[in-house]
């Protein structure tokens, strides 16, 4: 089976010095940011696609001010469980995710769409442009919807995904998690993140991850096992709730009370 | 106000094709209709190479400048206005839209295309707008715009093709980069 290893590219940075990076720019930015850095070199396709000048404050006003409205006609019955598949059973650990989805007041975001998408257990993607030579599973798209309930509860079932390699230095791995994208009440809310699994020893190599220099900051990335959501003979459960950020209808300027 | 600690962002990857796309996620109105606009354009990077890994997200108003609270943007029903679209650029870094030009909020107002844009490579989405090339007058008065000066208000207008599309490049980074938004609450 070598034939499916690719040589080693002689010119790549070792995992090693990409860490000493990382940790030194994460020494020269103000702790407290809650936000990925843009400008993040250790992440190398982030080099020429990060804005380089000032964000503009702008008041939200029209359409930035509602969210895309969702609803049962936008996804279908069995969305919510990747684990069913028409062919059979995916291979790996069954898990359940849950959690809540809140705005930045603690509110619960009602009724709004849940998506993702996730590697398999052996750390392989149904994509073309995915090249690890990990076996595909027949019975595993890694792809669901689902709406939050009136509590903002959303909860998928599925496989828990494998770590997989790549190819911003060299033995550069990323450590398994799940992509989820977020709606709330407002347009200005939109997100887009990933969900980590707890204890992962690949967490302080990561260089996207790690964009995120507050450590408070990258564990609320990282899901909670939590037994009582487990189920008997049956799955894991993770918890992991998602705070978006605040919304401007009832927003009140610092000093304006 | 206290504020919950807030989830932070991470970029969309290289893998959203397979998940994110749905089958005229970006056909807001019928190709071709009646009062219909094809509103798209190229991402580019800071080197000027096109962006082919990149996915726009629009909210608008409708004609009469109403913001449509409808659901059905996912699997579209080819006759309610959602007011949402989504786009990914394909191998040339182009996206599209088919939809209606946005009316004013309130007389006066400068109609816009509300944007967010995410990207293999952008750690965190961003905001822009595009504004519809309207009368100078109204633009001049926008309070965004306003704060602009002349080259960078014209980055945040759409170009307006001999066929009626509008057209609007997005540069991540560059000589031409685009102008991206922040909104107050984004500041925790």
């Amino acid at each position: 089976m070598t034939s499916l290893r690719t040589p080693v590219p002689a010119d790549l940075e070792s995992q090693a010095d990409l860490t000493a990076e990382i940790k030194q720019l994460q020494a020269e930015t103000r702790p407290g940011d809650a936000q990925p850095r843009l400008d993040w070199p250790p992440y190398r396709s982030s080099l020429l696609r990060h804005p380089t000048k000032t964000l503009r404050y702008a008041d939200p006003e029209g359409a930035e001010l509602v969210a895309p409205v969702f609803g049962q006609t936008d996804i279908g019955e069995l969305e919510s469980d990747l684990t069913v598949q028409p062919g059979g059973e995916p291979i790996g650990e069954r898990i359940k995710v849950t959690g809540r989805v809140l705005d930045g007041d603690g509110r619960p975001v009602r009724g709004q769409l849940v998506e993702i998408w996730q590697a398999n257990a052996s750390g392989r993607y149904i994509h073309q442009r995915d090249q690890h030579p990990a076996p595909i599973d027949p019975n595993f798209t890694g792809v669901g919807r689902c709406l939050t309930d009136d509590d903002g509860w959303y909860s998928f079932t599925s496989i828990k995904p494998g770590p997989y390699p790549w190819r911003n230095h060299r033995n550069a791995w990323r450590p398994a998690h799940i992509h989820f994208s977020l709606f709330g009440t407002e347009f200005t809310q939109r997100l887009i993140t990933q969900m980590y699994f707890p204890g992962d020893q690949l967490f302080a190599l990561d260089p996207i991850l790690q964009s995120i220099t507050d450590q408070r900051a990258r564990d609320r990335l990282v899901a909670t096992c939590e037994h009582e959501l487990s189920e008997h003979e049956w799955l894991l459960g993770y918890r992991w709730d998602i705070v978006l950020t605040g919304t401007h209808a009832t927003y009140l300027e610092p000093g304006d009370e | 106000m206290s504020e919950l600690g807030v989830t932070p962002g991470q970029t969309i990857g290289p893998f959203f094709h397979y998940a994110m796309p749905m089958p005229d996620d970006r056909v807001l109105v019928p190709l071709d209709s009646p009062g219909s606009v094809r509103l798209h354009g190229h991402v580019y990077d800071g080197g000027g190479n096109v962006v082919p890994d990149a996915m726009l997200e629009i909210r608008q108003c409708d004609a009469s400048g109403v913001v449509p609270r409808v659901e059905g943007s996912l699997r579209r029903d080819g006759s309610s206005f959602t007011g949402w679209g989504r786009s990914g650029t394909d191998s040339e870094g182009h996206y599209w839209f088919s939809t209606v030009e946005p009316g004013p909020t309130h007389p006066g107002a400068a109609p816009f295309f509300a944007v967010t844009v995410f990207a293999r490579g952008l750690l965190d989405r961003l905001f822009t707008r595009i504004y519809l090339p309207a009368d100078p007058e109204v633009l001049a008065a926008d309070p965004l715009l306003a704060t602009l000066d002349a080259e960078l208000r014209r980055r945040m207008i759409a170009v307006r093709d001999d066929d009626g599309s509008l057209r609007f490049d997005l540069h991540l980074q560059g000589d031409q980069e685009s102008v991206f938004l922040a909104y107050p609450r984004h500041v925790g």
